[in-house]
């Protein structure tokens, strides 16, 4: 730019403000993609999160087994609830048949409501988007749920039938 | 002269254009690997988080190496910036 008096040397104002507003709301491909590279890091980041979290998951100590029902309790297609292993971790009990019981955590995979049994269907139900899960081991059969169903694993002992861990603990998924 | 210049940028262009394409589709597969190793850690399948991780890493790499390539080709001409 050519001051008033015709020499090419750059004025006094534009050195001392040297940002042109006009270039100032560009915003350059370099700073595009660094930006995109730094969402790649928290990527990257959630997945270290993840693998350190299953770290921890897999060096929890077991769980220590808790009676939930006697076997005499519940007549075939029965159900009962419970809380295992903390007062806020709700389950539900299902005898099957004559011989099968099995337990499942009560909160859907999908948003955490709580799921029944439909003895009528067999199966169990989540009632706020229509999510079924078979009895069997809990997959899902329709719905919008992304997982199956966690399982608590349970024994039999006598006339008792104990909780003994969940997915969460080393159980199986 | 100034047809020679006008080649080297186009050339340019395109180099920059494709290496953030391909920014763009390695970010939406590490989204998708986050979500999909997310959805394993909570079903109880552990054993994939570790090559998820490490899946992402290499796609972290990945962009970071283009990133490169593309702040190497967008430094600014002799005749003036170029955007």
């Amino acid at each position: 730019m050519e001051t008033p008096t015709g020499s090419s040397q750059k004025p006094l104002w534009s050195e001392e403000f040297s940002i042109q507003a006009s270039e100032d709301k560009y915003v350059l491909r370099r700073q595009l993609t660094k930006f995109l590279v730094l969402t790649s890091f928290g990527m990257l980041a959630g997945n270290v999160w993840i693998w350190a979290k299953s770290l921890m998951r897999r060096d929890a100590p077991a769980l220590p087994p808790m009676r939930i029902a006697g076997t005499d309790e519940l007549a075939v297609g029965d159900v009962k609830l419970f809380s295992y292993p903390g007062p806020q971790d709700h389950g539900i009990l299902v005898r099957v048949s004559a011989d099968k019981f099995v337990a499942y955590s009560q909160k859907c995979t999908h948003l955490s409501c709580a799921v029944y049994y439909s003895k009528a269907h067999n199966r169990i139900e989540c009632p706020c988007h229509d999510g079924y899960f078979s009895i069997e081991d809990g997959r899902v059969l329709q719905g919008p749920p992304p997982r199956p169903l966690p399982r608590i694993a349970i024994e039999r002992r006598g006339n008792d039938l104990i909780a003994i861990g969940t997915p969460a603990h080393g159980a199986g998924a | 002269m100034r047809a020679a210049i006008n080649r080297v940028r186009a050339r340019r262009r395109t180099v920059i254009d494709a290496a953030m394409f391909l920014v763009v589709i390695l970010l939406i597969t590490q989204m998708w690997l986050l979500t999909a190793t997310l959805e394993s850690y909570l079903a109880g399948h552990i054993s994939v988080t570790l090559p998820g991780m490490l899946v992402s890493a290499l796609l972290f790499a990945g962009c970071l190496g283009l990133y490169r390539v593309v702040a190497t080709a967008d430094e600014e001409p002799q005749d003036g910036p170029e955007r």
